[in-house]
Formats: structure tokens, C-alpha cells, sequence
């Protein structure tokens, strides 16, 4: 079942040599920004509490007492930062027949045969399981999370209850990190994605490339 | 009667045990002291207390601790609960035996158990906030505690408190400082009735063969030690009249252990939980060497430009 259009407030296309293609407006940018700060900083010290070896991250927040105090509304920082970008990206990440069919050939897709996959609109299947494995790990790990903060909430659940979210939060947290992983890699390894979010725009090769369906409905001016 | 402890003498004394004599130290590995001290315990006869609470007073005192002013709420308890000033406490239950159709009052002093195997100190994730000595005393060391609130997680008997003044976990020391010079406790100093005696390990567990006769001769057929093998003993004991039934004294745990959730959590999952992490990166760093940047070629260029038009 194909969508209506592909295309978000403030995508556009702009000719030229080489054409240009807005991709995240400023505001999406800056969310974006705030958001992964957050949780870069919630990673450094959540592993810092999470295993010893990593315990002197702890100096990076100014001292053990200080990371268990700040972490917490880190996390509350991430959690409204990243309900802002789930409310600009949800709708285009709903998932469509074609998805699976992109999935299926995932040995193309690591081998960057693109030409064999079928053609993409603004997110690919791989971007759209990052987009919903974190939206679901994140409010997973903000409920446990609550349930951890002693300082405020110790005394609302039981210990049986804290021992769970404790045991939550750290599975949650690990499959979260290994998502962000991925999602950095990917950035990485497929050039010229960084400047979505640095400058907000990438060039029209790139969209060609690897969203062309989303390049088609801007140029069609869908 | 148990000999008592002689009073110190005036001038100081020598620690008899210190930071050399650790055999677990939170989030730390750590060489265990290769001698171990003899083990100390206290034993809390409970068949003999009368609910003074003489000791829950002693320890305030002794450890200088001062707690808020509470509201009447028709129980016996009080405080309510262990604080993080109130580190002993004594709970009541009031029990109507049906074999023998007597109302029993049950009175257990509750507070830190100094569990062999210490479930706080496996949650700790701050290295040597809490420490155990090879005599068994298992301790907070707060410049070292912050505040995380895992012992809570840890402990299977529910004991450690968080201060909302400092954040910092508090509970029972078995009175090290006062143990480290030769004393017993001040609880078991303060008890008018022997409830509470204190001494090695192996002399508390022969004085509480010869209660436990003496409660069987006087009909409790159930009398018993309270030194649970699921955490490998503990060094507070307690000589019950109802030993086969421990969660009659205000629910103490029939069969303490460290909570197999957080085992997974402080086992499992901290292991695993690392190497799905770098297994990822590491695939991630093989795949970039192996199959190389996936790089917008010109032709792509070019047809971006044919589709966008003159």
C-alpha cells in the first residue's frame, strides 16, 4: 500500500550543479542534535554504573554521586526530545509492502547494490527499524527508568518491582546503544548522509541513490 | 548466662581489623585478605526479648544518630520502619498459636543480617562502597556510596536506606568500630536481658544449642537457629521458637537469597551486555573494511540532474 506522498514539510529540491535537496529542516536539525547529545551523555554514564571496568566515566560528570544524579533527567531530556522527532518523522516511517521486499534483499543492501532494491521514499526499512526500535526501547527505558530513581520515586514501588526495572533498564539501555550503533554506522558508511543533519540538505546524487522515490514526488512536486 | 564482655580499658587500642582484611569489596576485583579473622556474630535470642527497645536507644546513641519525631499510629513499632537514622528495629507480632491457643508476642529486632554472601554489595556499582571483612562484618563506606540505590535491589531482608539528606545508603555496622577494639555492639551492651549477645561465630552458635534445648524442654518443639544456607549464613542470627515458620516474626524471610533477577542482572547481562556492544561496533568496522563506503557515483549526479530538470 504506497502512501500519498514521501515527502515532509520543507523538503525540496533545488537545480543546479549538483542539485540540492533539503532534507531536515533547522528545527528538525536542532532536535536531532539535542536528542543525540542526550544520549550520548546517558550511554557514557549509564555504562558507568553499569559495569566497573567503565566506572571511572563517572569523572566525566564529576564524580560518581553526581553522574546518579544527573542521569536521570538526562533522560528526561531525551525522552521529550525524542518525542519531538518522533512527531516529525512517524507518519513517513509507517511501514509498507515494499519494506519487506527491501528486507528480503538485504544482501544487496550491504553490498550497496541499490540498483536491485526497490525504489525508497524518504526512509529505507533499515531506517525505519531504527526509528521504531528506539521509539519502542525509549519508552521502555524511561517507565523502568522511574522506577530507578530513588531519589524521587524509591519510595512508589516495591523492591520486587525496582529489582525488574533495574534489570529492564539495563537490557533496554544495552539494545538501544547497539541500535544507535548501527544508526551511526550507517551514516557513516553511506557518504554524504551526515550533511542531512549538519547542513540539512544532501545532494540530489545522493537521493537519486538511495531515496530515489522520495527525489521523484519532490521533483513531481507531489 | 552468656560471660559478658569486659569494659575497655582507658587508653586506645589497636583497630584489630582494617582495609587489609577485606574479602569482598564492591565493583572491585580484589585479592581476599589471605587469612581470614576469626568470624564474629551476633545472636538475637528472640525468646528472651521483651521489647525494651533498650538497643534500638543504644544504637541512636552510639552511632550518633537522631531520629525525627513520629505520629502514633496505634502500633507498637516505632519509628514505623528502619530509617536511615534508625538501623535496628523492633517488630511486633502479636501470634495466636493454634495448637496451644496462647497469644504469643513475638518480638523480632530486625536490621542488617552481615549476610556471608551480601546481596547489596554483589549490586554495588560503586567500587568500595561496601566492603566485607574477613571477621564477616559487611559495611557501608559512604565517602564512597553514590546513592544509586542498587544495595536496596541487592539486599533479600530489605534493609538498607537511602538518606534524603545526603543520599547516601545507611544501615546497620554490626558496630565495627566498636568490634574492631574488642566491644561488642552497643545494642547487645544495652540489653537487660541477653536477648542480644555477641561474640565469634562458633560460640553464638553453641549458646544458641543450649536456648534452643532449654526452649525445646519448655515445649517449643520448633525451636531453632536462623542462619539461612541460602546466603551462606548470615553473622546476625536469631534463635526463633518458631523455626520452621520465620515469616511469623513481621515476615522475616523463610528462605533468604540473593533475588535471581538481579544474579541475571549483575551476571549475565553484565557480560553479554558489553560484548553485544562491541560485537556490534566490530561488525560494523569489518563490514566498512570489507565491502567499503557506499559512495554517490557521478552518473548518480547526472541523473539527479536529468530528473530535476533543465
Amino acid at each position: 500500500m504506497a502512501r500519498a506522498t514521501e515527502v515532509a514539510p520543507g523538503d525540496a529540491v533545488h537545480k543546479g550543479d549538483p542539485v540540492v535537496v533539503d532534507r531536515y529542516t533547522t528545527g528538525a536539525r536542532i532536535n536531532h542534535w539535542i536528542t543525540a547529545a542526550s544520549l550520548v551523555l546517558l550511554a557514557i554514564s549509564g555504562l558507568a554504573l553499569f559495569h566497573p571496568s567503565l566506572y571511572w566515566l563517572t569523572g566525566l560528570f564529576g564524580g560518581g554521586p553526581n553522574t546518579r544524579a544527573i542521569h536521570p533527567w538526562i533522560g528526561v531530556i531525551l525522552f521529550f526530545g525524542f518525542l519531538g522527532l518522533f512527531i516529525r518523522f512517524w507518519k513517513l516511517n509507517l511501514w509498507e509492502h515494499t519494506d519487506n521486499v527491501w528486507l528480503k534483499k538485504i544482501k544487496d543492501v550491504v553490498t550497496s547494490n541499490e540498483e536491485n532494491l526497490p525504489e525508497v521514499g524518504k526512509y529505507n526499512a533499515g531506517q525505519k527499524m531504527v526509528f521504531w526500535s528506539m521509539s519502542v526501547l525509549i519508552v521502555v527505558l524511561i517507565v523502568s527508568g522511574i522506577g530507578v530513581w530513588e531519589q524521587y520515586f524509591g519510595g512508589y514501588f516495591s523492591v520486587e518491582q525496582r529489582r525488574v526495572a533495574v534489570l529492564v533498564h539495563a537490557i533496554a539501555a544495552v539494545m538501544a546503544i547497539c541500535v544507535w550503533i548501527v544508526h551511526v554506522y550507517a551514516a557513516i558508511w553511506v557518504r554524504g548522509t551526515i550533511s542531512a543533519m549538519t547542513r540539512g540538505r544532501v545532494t540530489g546524487g545522493w537521493a537519486w541513490r538511495h531515496h530515489r522515490k522520495w527525489l521523484r514526488e519532490l521533483v513531481s512536486g507531489k | 548466662m552468656f560471660p559478658p564482655i569486659p569494659n575497655p580499658e582507658a587508653k586506645p587500642v589497636e583497630a584489630k581489623f582494617g582495609d587489609k582484611d577485606l574479602i569482598k569489596r564492591s565493583a572491585s576485583n580484589i585479592t581476599p585478605a589471605a587469612q581470614r579473622q576469626t568470624q564474629v556474630a551476633k545472636l538475637i535470642d528472640v525468646s528472651k526479648c521483651i521489647g525494651c527497645k533498650a538497643c534500638q536507644v543504644a544504637c541512636l546513641e552510639w552511632n550518633n544518630l537522631t531520629e525525627e519525631v513520629g505520629i502514633n499510629t496505634g502500633v507498637y513499632e516505632n519509628p514505623h520502619d528502619l530509617t536511615p537514622n534508625s538501623w535496628t528495629l523492633m517488630r511486633y507480632t502479636e501470634y495466636e498459636n493454634p495448637e496451644s491457643g496462647n497469644l504469643e508476642w513475638l518480638i523480632r529486632k530486625d536490621g542488617c543480617m552481615h549476610c556471608e554472601d551480601p546481596g547489596c554489595l554483589k549490586a554495588c556499582p560503586a567500587p568500595g562502597a561496601i566492603v566485607q571483612y574477613s571477621n564477616g562484618i559487611v559495611d557501608f563506606v559512604h565517602e564512597n556510596c553514590i546513592g544509586c540505590g542498587y544495595c536496596i535491589k541487592g539486599c533479600p531482608f530489605n534493609i538498607p536506606r537511602i538518606s534524603k539528606v545526603d543520599n547516601k545508603a545507611y544501615k546497620c555496622t554490626l558496630c565495627s568500630d566498636r568490634v574492631a577494639v574488642g566491644q561488642g555492639p552497643a545494642c547487645q551492651k544495652a540489653c537487660p536481658t541477653q536477648a542480644i549477645v555477641f561474640g565469634t561465630k562458633d560460640e553464638m552458635k553453641q549458646w544458641a544449642d543450649k536456648r534452643i534445648k532449654d526452649l525445646k524442654s519448655r515445649g517449643y518443639n520448633n525451636a531453632g537457629l536462623y542462619d539461612p544456607p541460602g546466603v551462606q549464613g548470615t553473622h546476625v542470627m536469631y534463635v526463633l521458637h518458631h523455626a520452621d515458620k520465620p515469616n511469623l516474626y513481621s515476615g522475616l524471610a523463610d528462605n533468604p537469597r540473593i533475588s535471581p533477577i538481579v544474579e541475571f542482572w549483575k551476571g549475565f547481562t553484565k557480560y553479554a551486555g558489553l560484548t553485544a556492544m562491541v560485537a556490534v561496533a566490530g561488525f560494523g568496522l569489518l563490514h566498512h573494511v570489507v565491502a567499503g563506503a557506499n559512495r554517490v557515483t557521478e552518473h548518480d549526479e547526472q541523473e539527479a540532474k536529468r530528473l530535476a530538470g533543465k
